[in-house]
C-alpha cells in the first residue's frame, strides 16, 4: 500500500483560521461570561487550547476550558478489534446553565459529536451547546450534525485521512492529507 | 498494547502486571463517572450479564450488579437458594440454560474452589470469578490493591500486612498475588493454625505476633474469622483469638506512625477490628467498597469488548 502525502494547512494558515475563529467566537458570546470552551479528547483539546490563548491574546478574556471524554458513549464499542481505552475527562466546574462551545479537530462523521453531546449532558444541563471544528471534511457526515464555525472546509473521499498535528505532540503546526 | 491478555476473569495468578494497571487505569474514569450527578454511560446497552450466586453475599453481589447497571447492561440476577439446584440440577446445565437465554457474560460465585475455570472450560462465555471457594476473589485484590494505591500513591515498595484466617480466605491469597504482581512486601499474619502450608512459596513471610506485623506495615488487611468453612477448632475461643490477634486503639497508639487499616467485610465487630477502628480516619473500609464498583466496571467494560 503506497502512503501519500498532501499539506493542506501550514503553521501560518492554522494560526491565521485559530485567529478567525476566536473573532467569531467573540461576535457570539461577547465577555464569555457564562461561555466554556470544551475540547473533545484526544486530539480537540489542543484546538480549544489555542482558542483560549488567543483570546487573552486579542481580549484579555481567560475564558474557562475544559476537555470532555467521549469513550464511554461511542455507539462503535465491540465493533472494533480492541476496547477503547479512555482519556481524563477535565470539568472541574459546573456546565449547569452555561453556553458550551465544543471544540475538535476534524468533523467526519458527526459520531464523535453525538458521542460527546451525550457525555456533557451526564455532567448537567448546559443552556445551549455549539460546536466548532479546525476541518470540515464536507459530504461524509452519518449523522444530521453541523458545526456553528469551521476553520477550513475540504472535499475528500472516504480512503482519504485528514491528519491534524500539532507542536506539542507532532513539534510542528500542520494539517496533512493522507492517501491511500 | 489496548486490551487485557485474558479473556475471563478467573484469578489474579494468570494475569499480568499490566493487566492490572489497565483495569486501575480505566477504573479511574469509572470512579468519575459515578461521582456525577448521571452516573451511568450506555457502553454495554447491548450485553446481557447473569449473576450466579451459589454462595451468600452482600457486598459483592450489590457491587457487581451495580456496576453492570451502571454501565447499562441487562442483568439476571440468580441465587442458589431459590432455584433448581436444590431440585439436583448440575452446574453445567444450569450455566446452559441461562445462556440459551442468550448471555453474553457469567459472574460467579461458587462455594468449590476451581467452579469458575471449569465453568470457562465448558461453557462458550465470558466468566469472571467472584469468589470460589477458598480459592480466589480477584475483584476483591484488586479494589484492595485500587485503595491502596488511592490512599498512599503507588502500592510498589509498601509493606502489607493480611491479618487472621488465611487458611480459608480467597480474599488473602488473590490479595497476596495481586500485591506481589504490584511490587508491595507482604507478610501473612495469624494463628499458625489458621495458615495454609506452604504459603511462603508465594513469596510472603509468616508472622505470628501482631504487634511485631503492625511495626513492620504501612497497610493492616484484616480478614474476618470464617466459621462457616471451620470445620474443626484452630483456636481455642473467640475471646482467645481477639485477646491475640484483634486490632485495638490500645495496639495503635503504641506505634510510632499511622497505618492504613483496611477490611473486604462482612466485619465482625469486636472480634478481628474494634469498632472504634473500623469506623476511625485510619480506616478506609468505605473507601473500598465505592472502589469496587468502579473496578467492577473497568473489569467488566475491558472484557466486554473482547466479546
Amino acid at each position: 500500500m503506497i502512503l501519500k502525502e498532501r499539506e493542506i494547512l501550514n503553521k501560518t494558515e492554522i494560526n491565521i483560521l485559530i485567529s478567525r475563529l476566536t473573532r467569531q467566537l467573540i461576535e457570539n458570546h461577547n465577555l464569555f461570561e457564562e461561555s466554556i470552551l470544551i475540547g473533545v479528547q484526544p486530539r480537540g483539546i489542543f484546538v480549544a487550547n489555542r482558542l483560549q490563548q488567543k483570546l487573552k491574546e486579542l481580549s484579555g478574556i481567560d475564558v474557562t476550558t475544559g476537555a470532555i471524554d467521549t469513550t464511554f458513549f461511542r455507539d462503535d464499542f465491540r465493533r472494533k478489534d480492541m476496547p477503547l481505552l479512555p482519556s481524563v475527562n477535565n470539568l472541574d466546574f459546573s456546565i449547569e446553565n452555561k453556553r458550551i462551545i465544543l471544540v475538535d479537530d476534524v468533523l467526519f462523521s458527526g459520531r464523535t459529536i453525538r458521542a460527546a453531546m451525550d457525555a456533557l449532558m451526564t455532567f448537567g444541563r448546559p443552556t445551549s451547546i455549539e460546536l466548532l471544528v479546525l476541518i470540515d471534511r464536507r459530504f461524509t457526515r452519518n449523522l444530521p450534525i453541523e458545526a456553528n464555525y469551521v476553520g477550513k472546509y475540504i472535499d475528500t473521499l472516504s480512503s482519504e485521512k485528514v491528519e491534524v498535528m500539532w507542536k506539542e505532540t507532532d513539534e510542528i503546526d500542520k494539517v496533512i492529507l493522507v492517501k491511500k | 498494547m489496548n486490551s487485557l491478555s485474558t479473556k475471563h476473569l478467573l484469578g489474579i495468578e494468570n494475569i499480568t502486571p499490566e493487566d492490572i494497571q489497565m483495569i486501575f487505569q480505566v477504573a479511574d474514569n469509572f470512579k468519575d463517572v459515578i461521582n456525577r450527578p448521571i452516573k451511568k454511560v450506555p457502553t454495554l446497552r447491548d450485553i446481557t450479564i447473569a449473576n450466579l450466586f451459589f454462595e451468600n453475599s452482600t457486598r459483592t453481589k450489590l457491587s457487581f450488579e451495580l456496576a453492570e447497571k451502571r454501565l447499562s447492561a441487562d442483568v439476571v440476577n440468580f441465587s442458589a437458594a431459590s432455584s433448581s439446584v436444590k431440585k439436583g440440577e448440575t452446574l453445567i446445565d444450569t450455566v446452559n440454560n441461562i445462556l440459551a437465554m442468550k448471555v453474553d457474560m457469567v459472574v460467579i460465585r461458587h462455594p468449590s474452589p476451581g467452579a469458575a475455570l471449569f465453568l470457562s472450560k465448558h461453557i462458550d462465555s465470558v466468566i469472571i470469578n467472584a469468589g470460589d471457594g477458598t480459592h480466589e476473589h480477584p475483584t476483591q485484590a484488586l479494589l484492595d490493591a485500587y485503595s491502596i494505591r488511592e490512599k498512599l500513591g503507588d502500592v510498589k515498595g509498601k509493606n502489607v500486612v493480611i491479618v487472621g484466617d488465611i487458611l480459608h480466605s480467597r480474599v488473602a491469597i488473590s490479595n497476596i498475588h495481586c500485591l506481589k504482581k504490584l511490587g508491595a512486601n507482604v507478610k501473612v499474619c495469624g494463628p499458625l493454625t489458621l495458615m495454609p502450608k506452604h504459603i511462603e512459596s508465594l513469596g510472603v513471610e509468616v508472622e505470628t505476633n501482631l504487634k511485631k506485623a503492625l511495626e513492620w506495615c504501612d497497610v493492616a488487611n484484616m480478614l474476618r474469622i470464617q466459621h462457616e468453612r471451620q470445620e474443626v477448632k484452630y483456636f481455642p475461643s473467640l475471646k482467645e483469638y481477639t485477646l491475640q490477634y484483634g486490632l485495638t486503639q490500645d495496639l495503635l497508639d503504641e506505634l510510632d506512625k499511622e497505618i492504613v487499616i483496611m477490611h473486604p467485610g462482612p466485619i465482625n465487630r469486636g472480634v478481628e477490628i474494634s469498632s472504634e477502628i473500623a469506623d476511625s480516619n485510619n480506616s478506609i473500609i468505605l473507601s473500598q467498597v465505592e472502589n469496587g464498583v468502579a473496578i467492577r466496571m473497568a473489569v467488566i467494560y475491558l472484557l466486554a469488548g473482547k466479546i
